[in-house]
């Protein structure tokens, strides 16, 4: 019982409280959401609610996980950073600040091309993985969330679904035609798109010097392996009830619902997180553009221009939150953060020739 | 019983400034064609001294520590990585907060690489690239007691010190045996011109002449590069 009592008190001490109160309220905003959208679960699909508990498990995690991230103090300087510098009033003079955003959004998070630059067949694995999986997202939350459910419609002269979305009846599609192919086909599709993904990303992985070199089990390959268990399950169900008249389908659908929600709980964990993540880069765009104009930092030994002034600045104040103290040895002058790298290595191989008072041995 | 533990020493006064270190590194194909490893003029227009850098893996890495993605890992043998690519965002603050200048951006890539001693090769028991070309055992990998066998007259320290700021590191460097850490000041930057005509001065007034020298290799290495990675079996011990 003591020993119970400890272990708690231990994971208690772990846990950073305000991100735990910042993860609750917006896990009780999504809990609402899904109360109020699906009709006061009027709509919600009772047979997917083991998928939604994971889904309100796994936010909950990313929000958590999220908020902690957001305290380390480069990060808060970034975040701050970006939300001033994209509504800073110079940058809306011709709406550069949304052109700003339009092309980063495209460059970094769409079209992705600096993961063209490190590998095509990179990009196009990681693209089909992405596309895919965002695909499966969006048709896998409404309808585990009750958002999106659909019901009989007309059975004469054509049979009709219903769709209706947060409760409003918004389409009345035929039940035969390639649209609602489509729509009823969605998953199969993405399947088909990430399981190639996987397949690719595998190979290089498996015969890419540069990637073997580095990659580890758990980092790179057990999060494909869960894509690929998650999409093959996913297809396997939809072979068996189109062709097999539901050959193994029970057992499947357990199967698949598992690698799911297993997926699922992985998503805050490990490298998939990056999708969360990855939206900062937007912030480093702001910075370049909202500094190309202005002067640089220059460093007092080479005297080069080596990076925005005010982000040498705020890394100062960053490092001080650190601890750490890289300010000039008598306090007045440049930090030693204000000496460019290569001013730093210069002056570091003239301390060690004094070190060695000039002597050589 | 376990093997020796190998560490890694820098002899800044060894260096002779050949960049075998920087051709070797440039080889891997973690980063093909880009070296990890900087080798600078200390002070060109009056010296032909020349320092190799690599990554010094701090105990506790300010690039690391600074880095807005979370992207920098130290494992768990104290090696400090290069960026996860799906993390880094290319902001530099790493390369910025570094304070031995480290860190590499790649835009192109959006990604920073660095210096990570080839853990690949150190894991299995092999040298770091730049080590095995070094011909004179500036960059040099080995036990603690063959670096006191092989270099009487210096000692291993791994204490630095910027300013107030002390930095432990994981790699050693070799000075002499009354030398308890390396002390890093930039007073006379404080100075500017009227203070004694020292290194920063000259060296601030050669670069403005002459512009900044860049000794990186832009070119990226052909595709078809030969293996030219040194038989570890034959490589020769450098005394
Ligand atoms: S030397 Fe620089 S790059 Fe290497 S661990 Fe230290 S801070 Fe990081
Ligand atoms: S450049 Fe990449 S690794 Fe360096 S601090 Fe920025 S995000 Fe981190």
């Amino acid at each position: 019982m003591r020993e119970l009592a400890d272990t708690l008190r231990y994971f208690a001490g772990q846990l950073h409280w305000p991100s735990v109160r910042n993860a609750s309220l917006l896990t009780a905003l999504l809990v609402l959401a899904i109360v109020v959208g699906s009709r006061n679960l009027q709509n919600f699909d009772a047979a997917l609610v083991g998928y939604t508990y994971a889904c309100v498990a796994a936010a909950f995690a990313v929000f958590y996980r999220y908020s902690v991230w957001l305290t380390k103090p480069p990060t808060k300087k970034f975040w701050r950073r970006g939300w001033q510098l994209c509504f800073q009033p110079a940058l809306w003079k011709n709406l550069r600040s949304p052109r700003i955003l339009g092309e980063a959004v495209t460059r970094k998070l769409v079209v992705q091309d600096f993961v063209w630059r490190r590998s095509p067949a990179r990009w196009l694995g990681h693209m089909l993985i992405a596309a895919g999986c965002l695909l499966a997202f969006a048709i896998t939350f409404p309808l585990v969330f009750g958002w999106i459910h659909f019901e009989m419609g007309a059975v004469e002269p054509d049979h009709t679904y219903i769709v209706s979305v947060f409760g409003f009846h918004v389409h009345e599609l035929p039940l035969a035609g390639f649209f609602s192919w489509l729509v009823f086909h969605g998953l199969v599709v993405a399947s088909f798109m990430v399981i190639p993904g996987v397949m690719i990303v595998m190979y290089r992985r498996m015969m890419e010097e540069g990637a073997t070199a580095v990659q580890r089990f758990s980092r790179d390959f057990l999060p494909l392996i869960l894509l690929f268990v998650v999409s093959f399950s996913g297809l396997l169900l939809w072979v068996s009830y189109e062709y097999l008249e539901g050959y193994f389908f029970t057992a499947l659908a357990q199967f698949h619902a598992w690698s799911v929600i297993a997926l699922l709980l992985y998503l805050p964990f490990g490298k998939l997180f990056h999708i969360f993540q990855r939206p900062a880069s937007l912030g480093v765009s702001y910075y370049k553009a909202a500094n190309a104009d202005k002067d640089p930092a220059r460093c007092p030994v080479t005297g080069e221009a080596f990076a925005p002034k005010m982000q040498t600045d705020d890394l100062k104040e960053v490092l001080g939150e650190l601890d750490f103290d890289y300010s000039a040895p008598d306090g007045k002058g440049p930090a030693w953060n204000e000496v460019s790298p290569r001013g730093k290595r210069i002056l570091i191989a003239r301390a060690h020739s004094i070190a060695r008072k000039h002597k050589f041995d | 019983m376990s093997a020796p533990v190998k560490e890694f020493f820098i002899d800044f006064q060894r260096c002779i400034g050949c960049n075998a270190c920087v051709a070797g590194c440039s080889e891997c194909h973690t980063h093909r064609g880009k070296p990890m490893v900087s080798v600078d003029k200390v002070d060109p227009a009056h010296s032909a001294q020349t320092a190799p850098m690599v990554c010094m893996h701090c105990k506790e890495p300010t690039c690391a520590l600074s880095c807005p993605a979370d992207a920098i890992k130290m494992d768990e043998n104290g090696i400090v990585h290069s960026s996860l690519k799906p993390r880094c965002i290319a902001c530099r603050n790493c390369e910025i907060a570094c304070p031995f200048g480290v860190p590499k951006i790649s835009e192109e890539i959006q990604q920073m690489q660095k210096c990570d001693m080839c853990f690949d090769r150190t894991s299995a028991g092999k040298k770091p690239m730049c080590t095995t070309v070094c011909p004179t055992g500036a960059l040099f990998y080995g036990t603690m007691e063959e670096m006191k066998r092989l270099r009487p007259h210096s000692k291993p320290i791994n204490k630095w010190r910027f300013g107030k700021q002390v930095i432990e590191t994981k790699l050693w460097v070799m000075v002499p045996h009354d030398v308890d850490e390396v002390v890093v000041d930039w007073p006379e930057l404080l100075n500017g011109a009227s203070g004694p005509i020292d290194l920063a001065v000259k060296l601030k007034e050669y670069f403005e002449k002459h512009g900044v020298p860049d000794p990186e290799i832009r070119e990226p290495l052909p595709e078809s590069m030969p293996e030219a990675r040194p038989d570890e079996t034959e490589e020769a011990e450098f005394l």
